[in-house]
């Protein structure tokens, strides 16, 4: 791959095994356990410098991905990359601090009994950032870094809001000087007009420091204007990566149609109401046969309940050499109607009467 | 960034977000915080001037003044031994709080070490530790304290032992419960993240966000121990007469409840005040450590 990857995820699965209680088993003459797979073969590479969206709905394994990379939890198989290196199972201090992640919640992820600046000065003397003497003087120059000022050294984490809070957290994940920065759905939990604020800070990080992050979100209008590249997930699955730019405008996966379409637009009437997603992803107890998105896809085919289609790149098209790279999981991909901000109704409209009978039979 | 969105929003970014100063009740506004500290303060001085306050010696007997009732000589009159009952309240009260105190520090110490250990670092420890801790758990508090002092014998010391033993699993439960849950928020994550021990990310992350929680329930302890060693002395197991004790007293004077009913209920009233201001004491604490369950 590219040499300038920073982080590059390998093959990595995630699966939990539940162990089925005894009387139960014997009831039911079920299984001794039932295993979960949270994640699914993921590769992924991250980019020196770059923003990296990783976006899905609830359940699709993007924050077990997150925890996995920082190495709060371990991977069941597969492997992460740091700089070409392998990330050992139980990470060095130095390991450990390169790879650094703000929380979504910044009401839980700041300890109420430490006040900011000695959170920073425990960090930057832990690992030898700056001498005894500067501490005080790099925890400033930190604060100001992520719009905070200097009196917030002495202040504890309840007297901030909630944004002041996101950027302390930021502050303190870069004391370390990480090389990338995993941000698990850093703005989610706080007010809309606070989260463009903090959604600048990142660019800036970005812009100003070179700093990596992997951005996790739950919605692709919080990453549209901030990501490089856009990584779309769906039940434990990678389905489509492309540049940002490149992924609004020519979408190969009907998950990532959907999941434009479902972006809240000034304008009325604009909504194409045939790509709206019903119902709830599938339970990753029971995951569907073939394309896991199938019974929810619009344009699934009786093919779609057979094979399981991996994340392959697209047919360079017409051989131009700097069409961006664009990967998709679909079986359909290069068949997929154009446009989606109007999309053609004929396309949707062949197949959904047959296709859903299809996708239930197969059930 | 150029979209329009940030640049609508920029120039809010620019402006430096600063600190609110939220203001914070003082503690001396808090009221059952200064109500327990006047109360258990003012029993800590008389048990520590007894010497001092107490108008007569509260083992020297006089038989030739038994039994009297209020008067100017003896404000709460005498015992059957001719013993002024005031002095001997004055000096039980070093005796109970000396208890009462000293009988939390062991099981606090070395209940909360071992809960903290148990919840953090789980598995087989913990299994372990729990079923020691379920073990004493089955046995109620009294009963057991009552069987430990009956085989040590009585005295201060087998009644701070007996005590000892019993209560470190009510610390160890709190601790470790508590140990478990701060474990998976995400400032301990964070802590992780930072590269920290165990030892630093246990004491100085978990450790004061968990301890208060066990430092309030201490208080509670220290009721239940004056309650402990006043049951012991009414049933005869505690401190040996003729050291004046509440417990003995109240057992003392309960052959005269109808004609002298002074010598069992104020001993009782002493155990009732104690067990309010060192309660209120408790509450006051709960608000003072626990800031972000104020809100």
């Amino acid at each position: 791959m590219n040499e300038q990857s920073v982080l590059r995820v390998s093959n990595v699965t995630k699966t939990y095994s539940f162990r089925t209680p005894l009387l139960e088993r014997l009831a039911t003459k079920g299984t001794k356990s039932t295993a979960l797979t949270a994640l699914d073969g993921i590769n992924l590479e991250l980019r020196k410098g770059e923003i990296l969206a990783l976006v899905g709905e609830s359940g699709s394994g993007k924050s077990t991905l997150a925890k996995i990379l920082v190495g709060s939890i371990a991977a069941s198989s597969g492997e992460i990359t740091h700089n070409g290196s392998a990330m050992p199972a139980h990470r060095t201090k130095d390991l450990t601090r390169s790879i650094q992640m703000v929380f979504q919640d910044p009401y839980s992820s700041l300890n109420p009994r430490i006040s900011v600046g000695s959170m920073l000065a425990e960090l930057l003397l832990l690992h030898k950032i700056v001498p005894r003497r500067e501490v005080r003087q790099e925890s400033i120059r930190l604060l100001n870094r992520v719009g905070m000022d200097e009196d917030a050294l002495d202040a504890y984490p309840s007297q901030f809001s909630g944004g002041q809070r996101q950027r302390i957290a930021i502050a303190r994940a870069l004391a370390v000087r990480p090389d990338v920065l995993i941000a698990d759905e850093p703005v989610s939990a706080l007010d809309v007009s606070v989260q463009a604020t903090i959604l600048d800070l990142f660019a800036s990080l970005r812009d100003e420091l070179g700093l990596t992050i992997l951005f996790v979100a739950h919605n692709l209008a919080v990453v549209q204007h901030l990501s490089q590249r856009v990584a779309v997930m769906y039940l434990g699955r990678i389905v489509e990566v492309a540049e940002t730019a490149e992924l609004f405008a020519n979408p190969r996966h009907p998950y990532t149609r959907a999941l434009i379409a479902s972006i809240p637009r000034m304008t009325a009437g604009s909504v194409s109401t045939e790509l709206i997603l019903s119902g709830e992803p599938p339970s990753p107890f029971e995951i569907p046969n073939g394309c896991r998105f199938h019974p929810r896809c619009p344009f699934a085919t009786i093919a779609c309940t057979e094979n399981d289609p991996a994340l392959l790149p697209l047919a360079r098209r017409g051989g131009d050499a700097d069409l961006p790279y664009h990967a998709s999981a679909c079986l359909l991909a290069d068949a997929l109607p154009q446009s989606t901000s109007s999309p053609a109704r004929t396309g949707a409209s062949a197949h959904p009467s047959q296709s859903h009978g299809n996708s239930q039979e197969a059930l | 960034m150029s979209s329009p969105t940030f640049l609508l929003v920029g120039f809010q970014a620019r402006r430096r977000a600063k600190a609110r100063s939220r203001s914070l009740k003082p503690w001396y506004r808090n009221t059952p915080l200064v109500a327990g500290m006047i109360v258990v303060g003012l029993l800590i001085l008389l048990a520590i001037f007894a010497p001092l306050i107490a108008p007569y010696d509260p083992i020297a007997q006089d038989l030739g003044a038994t039994l009297q009732g209020p008067s100017a000589a003896h404000w709460l009159g005498t015992d059957k031994f001719g013993r002024d009952v005031l002095s001997r309240l004055i000096w039980g009260a070093q005796v109970d709080l000396r208890v009462g105190f000293l009988a939390v520090l062991i099981p606090f110490v070395f209940g909360s070490i071992l809960g903290a250990f148990a919840g953090y670092f789980g598995g087989w420890f913990d299994a372990i530790v729990m079923r020691i801790v379920d073990v004493f758990f089955a046995f109620p508090f009294l009963v057991m304290v009552i069987v430990l002092v009956f085989i040590l014998g009585s005295g201060e010391t087998s009644i701070y032992l007996a005590i000892a033993a019993v209560s470190w699993v009510s610390y160890v439960k709190i601790v470790r419960g508590e140990v478990i849950s701060a474990k998976e928020q995400d400032y301990v994550v964070g802590a992780r993240l930072g590269g920290m021990s165990n030892a630093r990310v246990l004491f100085r992350h978990i450790g004061p966000n968990v301890f208060s929680q066990a430092i309030i329930y201490a208080m509670s302890d220290i009721v239940m121990n004056i309650m402990g060693i006043v049951t012991l002395g009414y049933l005869g197991l505690g401190i040996a007469p003729p050291t004046a004790e509440w417990g003995s007293m109240i057992l003392e004077g309960q052959e005269f409840i109808t004609t002298h009913w002074l010598q069992a209920t104020v001993p009782g009233l002493m155990v009732v005040i104690t067990s309010l201001g060192v309660s209120w004491l408790g509450d006051g604490l709960s608000d003072l450590l626990s800031p972000e369950r104020r809100k």
